[in-house]
């Protein structure tokens, strides 16, 4: 344990050093954008060293283990200390948005969105880096909150201010709604702080104690936790901010957005309300999991619906957390790995979709479906990469989907004790009946978009009408060294964890087991 | 890092040989799996564009595949009277997680390597063929690295230790089937047939999720117990399925489940729809996927855990399960199909889908070698056939598939080509003595010979139809004047073959144009010459007619079922299961008796045969006799169990199969084989040749004297054109999925609950905003400015602060709504809590 505390300063640096970096940007003129964006890179760089060397620090062997645990007087009044540590579960979500922060930040090189001042831009998502890795390693809920509401600003602005036509409308609903949901969590964490005699807010204090509350009470602060939670992952039916969200923001937003932001949602579930409220959680599984096998057909049949490359990936979010929610609701240790193997995996490869469409539009100032076509003649490398992430998403065995998926399923068959296995049987029917439908958008969405000739519209400009090479942007190229650079991590990934799934199962495993276990399920 | 092989055999037993080959059968997929990535990543940068790796890959895999089979042979031949012969097992941990893990690894045994050798010498031979078909097409390389890659999923899928390493390898290959499908993606047809290809057997993939879910939970803790391994072992769930154990509902569950994924797979009715229209890629790719490895996947899947479908399904249970209707189905349905065919390609996939009907319905039916002894013929004559097809169209036809338009006459110019379709067309015919031959009717036979009589007339009617089919499409291509652009009309461009404008683009095919006719290449003809050759011979591995000492695929393949491990011998004769010694026909329990008294008689050749009256053994002679008849079918577990006990007593082994072992395991299901007849042989014989007299008399009538009776009857006659009709429109199947399944589901019902999420979901959040938004303006008019204004005169301060914190609600600012909601909510939860303290 000494050896663990030694190290107890690497969290809370890989944690604020962003805002170290934003401190500096204060300073540089906005119109030295080069400098901007290079400090920016470079505090992302330097968080994810950090990151690399928690990574290597971390001891394997107890991963079901709070290690790198810092604790120090925070807000006395109300008994909230400063409190963090990462676990199996937290040190891959944790790592990866360190991660996501630094592709973005590369691909956000020569890709600021309109309307530029890449200095307000990178200082947000420095910011926001700060609450996501923030929200991964607080144990007390109030500094998680904290952490939770931090993240909502810069998205907030992101959206609002780089964001596409209907940004406004969009940046609000996605503020509201998540603002709506945080303040019922927020009286959710107040009653289980006083139902457990207002001593502390700490995690591992309220798991210990939770349990004792009265199950209908316990019950009703699940509901406030729940819809906190739901409204981020996002839930049927409380996902409607989330295509509207991804829709209008930036590509950086979007992918920020799905890599981690979702994530918080689900996490909070694992992290939080079903560890210190395990009676309530066996009495909420069969209903989360209800909305969880709901969202997979119903976000399949958004995307069905849709003509707009983005708003479908947006949806597919939907029914892909619907699988992380199902393993959930199953509350065994088998269902939650899935859950956490799902939640990296929508995030490396989602993530990567959204890359994928913020270069589709940049080449063809366009989204709509019906008018891409041939893009693997046109832009071969990226036709393929779409290609391949399909496959990924659709949850090709061998890549990484797959494996937040099946087990998902497979755990559904045998829920933990005191679940229904009737409906939960009913469930795992439904969610495989879902990978149908998700490789028919997604297969439909690459027939029609990378498939065929390509569409004259986009092919002609060359030779036809010369008049029309103002812009700078007639020329459709394939994928840039610089988009290469920032993908290619998440495509290797992919497929690493794809072929090697033993890599995280390893690190999750045991915490998610030591979860699992506080309330015997 | 390897766990030790667990192979190990019972104490009782030799010691059964191995050998490198197939100790280390794993690296067979993984060398075209690199091979794979190397292409994709260097490919093009080699002198042969990287199809020489895909080539060289492939012959190492059959060398491989070959050197472990030969070793298998002779760990057979090294097992002792009797004794179980375990498959080689080597297993490496992939992953854990809650409590289960997983391994990854082989399963060698006579099965998996029937298939692997097939599967890796036709992907030679169809590689070979593609350097020359697809010379200079514009995505050779791809074509490669995706054959390839194709190629390294089946075999994963064959050795498969698991069923999730059985799905990885399913899914690869659906995958690849859906890239070389659409290979010509440029065609819009081409596209969409890929996409259906995909989608069909992804549908029917739910059942594989959900079929290997259920049983592996049901199964994990018996497999952990009894045999250490999880409960997604092939192995393992083999075991269990017989032991007695797994309980009525899961099992059948767990069956039909897995069943609806071999359905969509192998093109069984009523998923098999994808298979004809795949037809949409290149030739090669057909003959590989479509006739010898991909819709083979279903087939395999049912032996490989026939235990399950053998106990889930009932086989030998009544005179019907859902494999046998669901396979005799597809024999008639698909051979009906045949016959409207224009497209030569076409009438193969029907074929084709036939043909996997009739190994489904003898898997159904408990003809397991059988079965899997037609898998082995069928994909050596129907690569031949598909190869002589695509020879056609590459130098016979300008690239067209259209048998009616732009064939006739081509055994002129195409003597190999022709020579090599109608021996195989005579094999698939089953006529004696190729290989068809000896794997079809012995599929009948034994259909007949369980109890199915219905599918034995079916399976002979498939027979008839079959000869006729492929005698018209013999005639329309080879025979008969020469049509179309043969005749040097190049009357229509669209005719041709959509990938060939793809292909001519690249010069590589234009200069066919200008000639006529003639012979493909040695890379085409060799390869042809081959399969014919093996379509011949491959019959004479399991030569039922001649003999036992000819029946080898039976001795090395099919898994013996004995009883492994301790057997409590008190135990063995007690029967339970379904059939008890009290429900047996009387005469069977008198054999029973007799058996018994026979205990010391060492059993001859048979493993477990007691129903085989060519067999030379004694016991079998004790037991010819009382064959033959009606009683024939109706023999009892009992009997078999007994002649175990008196023939193996040495090592402790009993038959598996409808009952439970005290103690020890099974690990197959004891089949039943038909005594072949020459007389039933002769029936099936002439039914063939009816069939190619009559058609060939019809195609004469119809297509080149264009006179007679037959000509335009489906247009004078109502009823037959209403037959007709129905079967150009493939059943209407397509019309149900396409126009009414999917696009009921992609538009109406998608755009439903589109419609519900952004009009009532979506309304109840703009709603609540905009009724926030509202209270709150009503609140700052009514209770701010009158209320509270009215206030602010009496008492000053209090309203000013009020009014400034409600104020702003009105102006549209985010952050004021959020606060308004923010404390909204808060009260409203503090209320719930309150309430429930």
């Amino acid at each position: 344990m000494d050896q663990l505390r030694d190290a107890n300063w690497v969290l809370s640096v890989g944690t604020f050093l962003p805002l170290a970096g934003v401190l500096v940007m204060l300073f540089i003129p906005k119109a030295e954008e080069q400098l901007n964006k290079a400090v920016a890179l470079l505090t992302a760089l330097a968080t994810l060293a950090v990151g690399v060397y928690t990574m290597t620090q971390f001891d394997y062997d107890q991963a079901g283990k709070m290690q790198f645990v810092a604790e120090t007087n925070w807000i006395s009044v109300i008994k909230s200390t400063y409190h963090i540590g990462v676990d199996g579960i937290s040190l891959p979500l944790y790592f990866l948005s360190m991660v996501i922060t630094v592709l973005v930040m590369i691909y956000s090189w020569n890709h600021i969105p309109s309307p530029g001042n890449p200095k307000a831009f990178l200082m947000l998502m420095l910011v926001l880096q700060t609450g996501m890795a923030g929200t991964f390693i607080a144990q007390d809920l109030i500094l998680f909150f904290v952490f939770f509401e931090i993240v909502l600003l810069p998205m907030y602005f992101m959206i609002g201010v780089w964001g596409g036509e209907n940004r406004q409308y969009a940046s609000l609903k996605f503020f509201l709604f998540t603002m709506f949901g945080s303040a019922l969590m927020l009286v959710a964490f107040l009653a289980l702080f006083f139902k457990t005699g207002a001593e502390s807010f700490a995690i591992p204090y309220l798991v210990e104690n939770g349990g004792a509350i009265a199950k209908n009470t316990q019950v009703w602060i699940f509901a406030g936790m729940f819809i906190g939670f739901a409204v981020k992952v996002p839930m049927f039916p409380f996902h409607t901010w989330l295509p509207d969200a991804h829709t209008q923001a930036p590509t950086q937003g979007s992918v920020i957005l799905a890599a981690i932001l979702l994530k918080l949602g689900t996490y909070g579930f694992m992290r939080i309300a079903i560890p210190t409220l395990p009676g309530a959680a066996v009495e909420w599984a069969p209903w989360i999991g209800l909305l969880a096998v709901i969202g997979i057909i119903y976000g399949a049949l958004g995307c069905l619906a849709q003509s707009d490359m983005k708003r479908l990936i947006a949806f597919s979010s939907v029914a892909h957390m619907g699988f992380v929610m199902l393993g959930i609701s199953t509350l065994t240790s088998f269902g939650m790995n899935a859950a956490v193997f799902g939640m990296v995996a929508h995030g490396l490869i989602t993530g990567m979709l959204f890359f994928i469409a913020g270069s589709v539009k940049e080449r063809y100032h366009t989204l709509e479906i019906s008018r891409l076509s041939g893009m693997l003649q046109q832009v071969p490398k990226l036709g393929w990469i779409l290609g391949f992430c399909a496959m990924a998403s659709l949850g090709l065995p061998g890549l990484a989907g797959f494996w937040g998926e099946f087990p998902a399923i497979l755990s559904a068959y045998n829920p933990a004790d005191g679940l229904s296995e009737e409906a939960f049987r009913v469930y795992m029917v439904i969610a495989a009946l879902g990978t149908v439908f998700a490789a028919a958008y997604l297969l439909w969405l690459y027939q029609r978009t990378a498939f065929g000739e390509p569409n004259p519209e986009f092919t002609g400009q060359g030779d036809g009408h010369g008049h029309h090479h103002g812009d700078g942007h007639d020329e459709v190229h394939d994928v840039n060294t610089l988009e290469w650079i920032a993908w290619t991590p998440l495509l290797v990934a992919i497929v690493l964890f794809g072929v090697l799934p033993n890599l995280m199962f390893k690190i999750i495993d045991p915490a998610v087991t030591t979860i699992v276990s506080g309330f015997g399920g | 890092m390897f766990a030790a092989p667990q192979a190990a055999a019972e104490t009782a037993a030799v010691a059964l040989k191995s050998g490198w080959f197939l100790d280390n059968a794993w690296i067979i997929p993984v060398i075209p799996a690199v091979a794979f990535a190397l292409i994709i990543l260097f490919g093009k940068k080699l002198p042969m564009k990287g199809s020489e790796l895909g080539v060289l890959s492939m012959v190492a895999s059959l060398v491989l595949a070959g050197g472990a089979a030969f070793q298998w042979i002779d760990r057979v031949n090294s097992a002792s009277e009797g004794q179980y012969i375990e498959p080689v097992i080597r297993t490496w941990n992939w992953w854990q997680s809650g409590g289960i893990d997983l391994s990854i690894g082989q399963h060698m045994d006579g099965l998996s390597l029937t298939v692997l050798v097939v599967v890796a010498f036709i992907s030679t031979l169809v590689q070979v063929y593609s350097l020359e078909y697809l010379r200079g097409d514009r995505r050779y390389t791809h074509f490669f690295a995706s054959l390839t890659l194709f190629s390294a999923g089946m075999m994963n899928m064959v050795i498969a230790d698991n069923m999730i390493q059985l799905i990885l390898g399913w899914e690869i290959m659906g995958l690849c089937s859906f890239l070389l499908i659409g290979h010509w993606w440029e065609d819009k047809a081409n596209s969409r047939a890929a996409l259906k290809a995909f989608f069909t057997t992804r549908t029917g993939d739910i059942g594989l999720l959900a079929g290997t879910s259920i049983l592996f939970f049901s199964a994990n803790s018996w497999t952990r117990e009894n045999l250490g391994v999880s409960g997604f072992s092939i192995r393992g769930l083999s075991a269990w399925a017989l032991s007695g154990s797994p309980g009525s509902v899961a099992i059948t569950a767990g069956a039909f489940a897995l069943f609806a994924a071999c359905i969509g797979k192998s093109g069984q009715f009523p998923l098999h729809t994808w298979l004809p229209d795949a037809m949409a890629g290149p030739t090669p790719v057909s003959s590989l996927l479509h006739s010898s490895t991909m819709v083979v996947a279903g087939v395999f899947l049912v032996a490989r855990l026939f235990p399950v479908f053998y106990e889930g399904m009932n086989i030998y249970g009544s005179s019907m399960n859902f494999i046998t209707l669901i396979g005799g189905i597809t024999i008639i349905i698909a051979a009906l199909l045949a016959f409207v065919q224009d497209d030569i390609k076409k009438v193969l996939a029907y074929s084709t889908v036939s043909q996997l009907g009739y190994m489904m319905m003898g898997l159904g039916a408990g003809a397991w070698l059988p079965a899997v002894f037609h898998i082995f013929t069928h994909a050596f004559f129907k690569a031949c056939l598909f190869l002589a097809a695509g020879s056609v169209s590459h130098s016979g036809s300008h690239h067209s598939f259209d048998m009616k338009k732009d064939m006739g006459g081509l055994r002129k110019y195409m003597p190999v080509t022709f020579g090599t379709w109608v021996i195989s067309t005579l094999a698939l015919c089953g006529v004696f003595p190729l290989s068809g031959f000896f794997s079809k009717d012995e599929i009948i036979d034994n259909v007949g010979y369980a109890g199915y009589d219905i599918f034995m007339i079916v399976g002979l009617v498939g027979a008839f139809m079959t000869a006729a089919y492929m005698t018209r499409a013999t005639y329309l291509t080879f025979f008969g004047e020469p049509r179309g652009v043969l005749a040097g009309g190049h009357h229509e461009e669209e005719h041709h073959d959509v990938h060939d404008a793809h292909a001519s683009d690249h010069g590589g095919h234009e200069t066919h144009a200008s000639h006529g006719p003639h012979e493909s290449n040695a890379l085409i003809t060799v390869p042809l010459v081959i399969l014919a050759t093996l379509a011949v011979g491959a019959g004479l591995l399991n030569a039922v007619p001649f003999g036992e000492k000819w029946e080898n695929m039976k001795k090395w393949v099919e898994p013996r079922p004995v009883v492994v491990g301790d057997v409590d011998r008190a135990a063995i004769g007690e029967l339970r299961g379904f059939r008890t010694a009290d429900t047996l026909p009387p005469d069977t329990v008198a054999i029973t008796e007799v058996i018994a008294t026979e205990d010391t008689v060492v059993a001859g050749e048979e493993v477990v045969s007691p129903d085989t009256n060519m067999a030379p053994a004694p016991l079998m002679a004790t037991v010819a006799p009382v064959e033959g008849g009606e009683e024939a079918t109706a023999y009892a577990y009992g009997e078999g169990h007994s002649t175990e006990a008196g023939g193996y007593g040495d090592s402790h082994s009993s038959v598996c199969g409808k009952k439970t072992p005290e103690v020890g395991v099974c690990h197959a299901p004891y089949v039943k084989h038909a005594p072949f007849k020459w007389s039933k042989a002769a029936l099936s014989t002439a039914i063939v040749f009816l069939g190619i007299v009559l058609s060939w008399l019809v195609s004469v009538q119809l297509y080149t004297r264009k006179r007679g009776l037959v000509v335009g009857l489906t247009k004078r006659n109502r009823l037959l054109a209403a037959g007709h009709g129905f079967l150009v429109n493939k059943y209407y199947l397509d019309h149900l999925y396409e126009k009414v399944i999917v696009r009921g589901v992609a538009h109406p019902i998608a755009k439903g609950a589109y419609w519900v999420n952004q009009n009532i979901l979506d309304g109840v959040v703009n709603g609540a905003g905009h009724g926030t938004k509202g209270i709150a303006r009503w609140v700052y008019r009514n209770v701010d400015q009158r209320v509270v204004d009215g206030a602010v005169n009496g008492s000053g301060t209090v309203a000013r602060g009020a009014g400034g914190a409600l104020r702003p609600v009105q102006s549209g600012k985010v952050n004021q709504y959020g606060a308004l909601l923010f404390a909204a909510a808060a009260v409203a939860g503090l209320v719930l809590i309150i309430i429930n303290t």
